[in-house]
């Protein structure tokens, strides 16, 4: 089998994958559920919901972490997610021996702890007794809880990461940014393997209501399971969710050798930021089409190779339009007839892991030839024609996908997978 | 010589001492540095604040002024000082087609908002709808976009067009030597060949020393140069407002355009010691001994923090390398995520300028006799993680 691409380059596999999302736990429970047509959604119960104008997220809070903070629960999504991937390559789980590449969220001190330091404080001098009472708490947990190494650094201790970890943000394209910068290192030989992770348990009050304050958010609260709704005309925002998802990737060659299971190869991968705006993508979609572009041509790949798109479909009136327009604009006449589906009508948007979950979404509909729908697909937007897949699963012989992420800050990641190497 | 060798053509550079390369060099070649430092804003605590600045000399439009807080136009001032060096920053083209990494921490909470949330918390126990109650009406929309790490490089691509990538490292310290070494490795390896990468630390901000002095690492009431920190005065680390950027091409990209390089990134190690174990001083002599030539005095530009522990481990270790150490922390107080871009920057301008830095602190800090043909540049994070690399004539 050759173990190089078109260029030269050594060919990265897929050997490993773990997800977990509100569906579940788990490839098993994540896949049934996604092809079962079932939503995650659901009312908010983990902080009061009094005054805010959304209700409903698609949050973890099956875990045992799932209330002590977002920097805990971040931490225990990653965690979940690289042991499952991780021990499906058959590697050590304690001598990992490659990279960490770590997308996920900037994190702070939770208002609960500076709550308390401030009620332990003597607060005659407002920030300055709240700085005294954290110097005097001397909590470790604290100090960990307002560093962005800190979650990186648990996960290279667990798990025999080789090097300095690296996390990082690319909003809502970090899984996908994870995965790139992976597939980088293989490519310069500086490892055979890595571990890719996205990993996001940032919903708190305050992050939701930052984000309903952008008008970002769906506030269909009344049937949760049915406010994410990619490319219906009623589409109203996203809906904000927790997740993550793992890959260990491996260079091919390093994957035969040791014979491990070839899940899926991680063809090429594309960027282009946009100079637009802050939140809003260039009316012409230039900056998401030259991504897509970037990806077809890092795989080697043409436009007529690709057989299902895996969307960044959130379910926001601007999103989805954008990515509409940028398909069409590099797929012609025929993304029409290319199934895109988006698992974000399910899951809900996971921010920093969206691109890695999704890429595990993406290798698994190659693997079992079925294509996850794009629910609550009942009023089509007429200005957006594509075979989303509504509402119910599809058998499909599907080879090659396309993967987006997009995000604030003109973040635009695209990936390209196959099912096989040759 | 190898067409892919990584050099740097641009710096852009802001710190206490002032904006741009020549400030700097002028105020760190003079006999004996000065320091700039606030005692009386945040006491107990001593920050090295930033300068005025013009931020229109860089960020022309208000209305982008606007969206952002301090630390967010600080990178995006100092990115564009560094394209405007690099002579690129008028090049569409280049521009447009540059890659770029930028480590980043977070940006500046509302102190108002919080300090009211505080206040109210002491008197009613629903602090779950308290908060909502205050950040749904108190928050202005646009902050949250300010404080997003990914932003300030989403910033630089708004003001300054460079598009061909963006990604955001996080991770204090380790976040500026993986932004580094990443670069560099995409250069040489022919996966870019001109690239944006750097950051921005803005201390002025309660928020930002309160999460030093959650892990008790700063130093109170008295400042002292960095190998010189009180154990009974705190964890050591005095905080300043700083930012680096630079401008990395291949050897060939920037022979095309005809720009002569400051220098050349050598090899780039990158660690995680387990600080517990004290094996930190052990690894550093490891990496100090393999990037030192061997033969000739070098100079090291040092990003040590001033925190005991790790401080201590890297004087050693770079002495017991017979290195001759400059510990630029001195004077420009801890940078955090650009320390190590600026221990590069420095670096860079000893080669260029064929001399070495004065003894920023006299009292500890041996002379360099000659000229600097290699400098180490380090940066050992306060907390975890550290790197060091080997700038050398290009």
């Amino acid at each position: 089998m050759k173990t190089t691409d078109s260029f030269g380059r050594p060919l990265v596999a897929v050997t490993g994958m773990g997800v977990l999302t509100s569906l579940g736990q788990g490839q098993k429970d994540n896949w049934a559920a996604l092809t079962g047509g079932r939503s995650g959604i659901h009312p908010i119960t983990r902080f009061p919901t009094d005054h805010l104008a959304t209700t409903i997220a698609g949050m973890v809070d099956f875990l045992p972490e799932s209330n002590i903070g977002a920097s805990a629960l971040t931490f225990a999504l990653a965690d979940s997610a690289a042991e499952e991937a991780i021990a499906e390559a058959g590697l050590s789980t304690t001598d990992f021996g490659g990279p960490l590449f770590l997308a996920a969220p900037p994190v702070e001190l939770d208002w609960r702890n500076r709550l308390k330091l401030y009620a332990q404080s003597d607060r005659s001098n407002g920030w300055r007794s709240l700085i005294e009472a954290a110097r005097k708490a001397s909590e470790r947990d604290l100090f960990d809880e307002g560093q962005f190494a800190a979650i990186a650094d648990r996960m290279a201790d667990k798990y025999g990461i080789r090097g300095l970890p690296i996390t990082l943000s690319t909003a809502c394209a970090s899984g996908a940014t994870a995965i790139q910068l992976g597939t980088e290192a293989i490519r310069r030989g500086e490892c055979d393997r890595a571990l890719a992770i996205g990993a996001d348990g940032s919903a708190t009050a305050e992050a939701l209501i930052r984000f309903s304050l952008l008008s970002a958010l769906s506030t269909q609260n009344e049937r949760p399971e049915k406010a994410s709704k990619p490319f219906s005309k009623d589409r109203d925002g996203f809906v904000l969710a927790e997740g993550s998802g793992a890959l260990v990737l491996e260079s091919l060659d390093s994957a035969l050798a040791r014979g491990a299971e070839i899940l899926g190869i991680m063809r090429g991968c594309g960027e282009k930021a946009d100079d637009f705006h802050r939140t809003r993508s260039k009316p012409d979609g230039s900056p998401a089409i030259a991504a897509v572009r970037a990806a077809l041509s890092d795989a080697g790949m043409s436009e007529d190779e690709i057989d299902y798109v895996n969307a960044h479909g959130t379910s926001t009136p601007e999103n989805d339009k954008m990515e509409h327009l940028s398909l069409s604009t590099v797929f012609g006449e025929r993304m029409r007839n290319i199934p895109i589906s988006s698992n974000k009508s399910m899951i809900g948007h996971t921010l920093s892991a969206a691109g890695a979950v999704e890429a595990v979404f993406s290798i698994m509909t190659m693997r079992e030839g079925v294509i996850p729908p794009t629910i609550n697909y009942e009023h089509p937007d007429p200005a957006i024609e594509l075979d989303v897949v509504p509402n119910v699963k599809r058998e499909a012989d599907v080879a090659t996908v396309l993967s987006n992420s997009f995000g604030f800050g003109g973040q635009n990641t695209c990936l390209v997978m196959a099912r096989e190497a040759g | 010589m190898n067409p892919t060798d990584v050099v740097i053509t641009g710096i852009g550079v802001v710190s206490s001492l002032g904006l741009g390369t020549d400030a700097h060099w002028q105020a760190l070649t003079k006999r004996e540095p000065m320091p700039v430092v606030d005692l009386e804003r945040f006491s107990p605590y001593i920050v090295h604040p930033l300068p005025e600045i013009d931020w229109s000399t860089q960020i022309p439009k208000r209305g982008d002024q606007r969206q952002m807080e301090t630390w967010q136009r600080l990178g995006t001032y100092t990115a564009g000082l560094a394209l405007e060096d690099a002579g690129v920053k008028e090049d569409e083209a280049l521009c447009a087609s540059m890659d770029m990494i930028v480590a980043a921490g977070g940006g500046e909470r509302d102190v108002a908002v919080d300090q009211t949330i505080l206040d109210a918390s002491l008197t009613r126990n629903d602090h779950g709808v308290l908060l909502n109650e205050k950040l749904t009406t108190e928050l202005r929309p646009t902050l949250f976009l300010a404080q997003l790490s990914n932003l300030l490089a989403g910033n630089i691509s708004i003001v300054h067009k460079v598009t061909g990538s963006s990604r955001t490292f996080m991770g204090e310290d380790g976040a500026g030597v993986s932004a580094i070494e990443t670069a560099a490795a995409r250069i040489r390896s022919g996966q870019s060949t001109h690239l944006l990468v750097g950051a921005a630390f803005q201390t002025e901000h309660p928020d930002m020393l309160l999460a030093y002095e959650l892990g008790g690492y700063l130093q109170r009431e008295k400042w002292s140069p960095v190998w010189h920190r009180s154990k009974e005065l705190g964890g050591g680390v005095i905080t300043g407002s700083g930012a680096a950027f630079l401008v990395l091409e291949s050897r060939a990209h920037a022979e095309k355009r005809g720009r002569a390089p400051y220098a050349a990134i050598g090899p780039v190690i990158s660690g995680r010691a387990k600080r517990k174990d004290s094996t930190l001083q052990q690894e550093l002599a490891c990496m100090a001994g393999s990037l030192a030539p061997k033969g000739e005095p070098v100079l090291a530009i040092s990003g040590a923090s001033g925190a005991h522990a790790p401080t201590a481990a890297e004087r050693t270790a770079l002495e017991n390398a017979g290195t001759v150490v400059r510990g630029f922390n001195t004077i420009t107080g801890h940078l955090k995520e650009a320390q190590f871009p600026f221990a590069v920057a420095l670096a860079a301008l000893a080669i260029r300028n064929r001399q070495a830095y004065p003894a920023f602190d006299p009292s500890s800090e041996k002379p360099f006799e000659g000229e600097p043909k290699a400098v180490l540049a380090t940066a050992v994070g306060y907390d975890c993680f550290e790197g060091m690399g080997l700038i050398v004539e290009a």
